[in-house]
């Protein structure tokens, strides 16, 4: 029932309206401050034209945006962001080991045998998740996404051989991880 | 200044290197989907690498902030591109190699 309130009407309309359009301005502006105004605006003395610049480009920004840049249902953030750095660690430390294991097989050293792997994700939800997850897949060593529905929550992919093709369909590691990055565990709980 | 001149240095031969290993891939692999994990995978950490040589280089300052962003976006458009090839080539049914067949 949860889901269908989160996207009504009457939460467009609710007060954190406001809350969301200062707090998407601010990262604009922010944003605009370091990337052009710290080392060519800011030196020169004090001058309402130049900032008022940087204020009217945040503000179109924000105007184009902030409906999608804040979401309208926030639940546990700040949990999901903590959550979320560990992984991006974890990450990069696999696309390193993505490098390792394709120059391994280019130069000879592993031998290829490629095939296509299906898999659903049951513990999946939200499109977000989908995403992070299905860029993971491309990440992570060995494997491609290559068709993703969102409906029935089932992954299409190109693994170069059997090994990560196990590690994706069979282990199903990183869909746990991904699964408790943003916190989806209890789909069939929820119900 | 010379220690991090070599520390960069090294960094972006390391991946030049890997980004070198891309190409050499695309001629010896068999077939559409293995092309494109030589070419998709290797591009992502080379380019890393490159870009955080030039951010030893440069020092704490905010063109370190534009890099690490440049890098941020790399990490998301870089597997967007690499996906977007493999279901173009999937949906529009290219053969897909399997071990035993005969070089495409």
């Amino acid at each position: 029932m949860e889901m269908t309130v989160a996207f009504s009407p009457e939460d467009i309309k609710s007060e954190n309206r406001t809350f969301r359009f200062v707090l998407t301005f601010s990262v604009m502006f922010i944003f605009w401050v370091l990337l052009s105004a710290w080392s060519v605006y800011f030196p020169e003395p004090y001058d309402f034209t130049k900032v008022s610049r940087g204020v009217f480009c945040a503000l179109i920004v924000t105007l184009l945006t902030w409906e999608i840049f804040v979401p309208r249902r926030g639940d546990k953030v700040l949990l999901k962001v903590q959550r979320l750095i560990p992984y991006m660690a974890w990450e990069i430390w696999q696309i390193y080991l993505a490098a390792v294991d394709v120059a391994k097989r280019i130069l000879g050293i592993l031998d290829i045998d490629p095939q296509i792997v299906e898999f659903d994700t049951p513990m999946l939800r939200s499109d977000f998740a989908f995403l992070a997850f299905a860029t993971s897949i491309t990440l992570t060593p060995g494997t491609v996404t290559i068709l993703v529905d969102p409906e029935r929550g089932r992954y299409t992919c190109h693994a170069i051989a059997k090994g990560p093709a196990d590690g994706l369909a069979v282990d199903q590691g990183m869909q746990k991880y991904v699964a408790w990055v943003f916190m989806e565990e209890s789909k069939e709980g929820e119900k | 200044m010379l220690a991090i001149d070599i520390i960069s240095t090294l960094f972006m031969l390391a991946g030049a290197f890997v980004m070198i290993l891309g190409p050499v891939g695309l001629l010896k692999f068999p077939d559409f989907y293995t092309r494109i994990h030589a070419a998709g995978k290797g591009d992502t950490l080379g380019q890393i690498l490159v870009i955080f040589g030039c951010m030893i280089y440069e020092g704490f300052s905010f063109i370190t902030i534009k890099l690490l962003m440049v890098v941020l976006f790399y990490l998301f458009a870089g597997p967007c591109s690499t996906h977007a090839l493999m279901k173009a080539a999937y949906v529009t049914g290219v053969p897909v190699w399997k071990k035993g067949d005969k070089r495409m």
